[in-house]
């Protein structure tokens, strides 16, 4: 039986036009039109594309819940048995549209969906957790090769098939870890890694790295004189007592310790619980750790405009990426709401 | 640490005196050890100053 598939696509797409009609709201067209036309080829005999659903790019940036939930509601009436988003390429907006429809559409309404866009769509980090997104090129020039990886998947997803890893169906790794039975111990594994390395033959890693997005150097826009400086550490500095219970390794928690008054840290006064590395010799001079006496003194010359009056300090060992983004997003909050300009961040 | 503050993405980065004493040293005398925190906290707000496109390593003379 011929499947019922619904494609999603943005004005440019849809052919409604550029950018002048991105404003456009969700509408619903019969059948297959624009980029759509390429999925119903690739569909060939396996599936019908009963609706084209449409929305402007802007609109479904401005607008996101209220965008969504129009569209789940246009899906819906079509009644498909798989959604089709995209592809989105590059474009962000679109990406990011397609990605939340897709994600709405197979929570509200239990039906699979599929998309597709460039690895650097901002697409990709919101919604490959949750939605199969294949990975594309840049530009939309091969449209109907794009498509046969969409549907491919799409019908695998909506007739219930085992799907199989990333990179045998060409979407971005989910995070998702599957058991399987491997044909070799890992000892050989390795070892034939190994000697494909040394060999300089091609191997692909079992554990893939973590894939760190790089940040803008942001400039600091005063002058330094004018500017007002936080100290901030991952070296695990706390007071005596350890009043903000942070962890010895895999921290959860910071601290916000106020210096005010202080022209030097008391050794006495202070602890230190970090247990990746040895602390003995921070403990007997915190300074070694936290610059205050050094900081005061420029602060005091006149080289720097002010010392922020608190520092923030958390344990940096054993720290998984997502607590350590956390706390940095949260840390770097609260010193721009105090109007911080810049930071000085020790770390061990 | 430097290649994992290169690693990680951090734009700006200044190689300090160790481990297990960033901004000092147990071997020199508190007065040089000072001297030796003044010029790592000076080259940091050196480098916060430099316009960068990339994480740099600022290493001290």
């Amino acid at each position: 039986m011929a499947l019922r598939v619904v494609c999603y696509l943005n004005q440019f797409f849809g052919q409604l036009g550029g950018e002048e009609k991105a404003g456009v709201g969700p509408q619903v067209v019969d059948g297959a039109v624009g980029a759509a036309r390429a999925v119903q080829q690739a569909l060939g005999d396996a599936g019908t594309v009963v609706a084209t659903v449409v929305c402007g790019d802007n609109y479904a940036a401005e607008h996101p819940d209220r965008a969504t939930a129009e569209l789940v509601q246009l899906v819906a009436a079509a009644r498909p048995d798989l959604l089709v988003a995209g592809p989105a390429f590059l474009a962000g907006r679109y990406g990011v549209a397609c990605g939340a429809l897709c994600a709405a559409v197979q929570a509200e309404l239990k039906i699979p969906a599929v998309t597709g866009m460039h690895g650097e769509n901002p697409g990709v980090e919101l919604y490959r957790r949750r939605v199969y997104v294949v990975q594309t090129r840049g530009e939309a020039t091969r449209m109907l090769e794009e498509a046969q990886k969409l549907v491919a998947l799409g019908l695998a997803l909506a007739r219930g098939e085992a799907i199989g890893t990333p990179s045998a169906h060409g979407y971005f790794a989910r995070g998702v870890t599957r058991n399987v039975v491997a044909d070799a111990s890992a000892a050989d594994r390795a070892v034939a890694m190994l000697l494909d390395k040394l060999a300089g033959r091609p191997f692909v890693s079992e554990v893939p790295r973590p894939a760190f997005p790089p940040v803008a150097p942001p400039r600091l826009v005063k002058t330094l004189e004018g500017a007002t400086i936080a100290l901030v550490t991952d070296g695990g500095l706390v007071p005596r007592g350890n009043p903000d219970g942070i962890e010895a390794l895999n921290a959860t928690r910071y601290g916000a310790y106020s210096i005010e008054g202080k022209s030097s840290l008391d050794a006495a006064q202070y602890d230190n619980p970090h247990r990746g590395y040895d602390t003995t010799w921070v403990k007997e001079d915190p300074h070694r750790l936290v610059p205050v006496d050094v900081a005061r003194e420029l602060e005091q010359s006149g080289a720097i405009g002010k010392l922020h009056e608190t520092v923030y300090s958390t344990v940096g060992v054993a720290t998984t990426l997502a607590q350590s983004a956390r706390m940095g997003r949260e840390i770097a909050e609260k010193l721009r709401e105090a109007g911080v300009d810049a930071v000085i961040l020790t770390s061990t | 640490m430097t290649p994992v503050a290169v690693m990680v993405g951090a734009n700006r980065i200044v190689s300090a005196a160790g481990i297990i004493h960033p901004l000092g040293s147990a071997d020199l005398s508190p007065d040089e050890e000072k001297v030796l925190r003044r010029r790592i906290v000076e080259q940091a707000l050196q480098a916060l100053r430099t316009e960068v496109a990339k994480p740099t390593v600022f290493t001290r003379e």
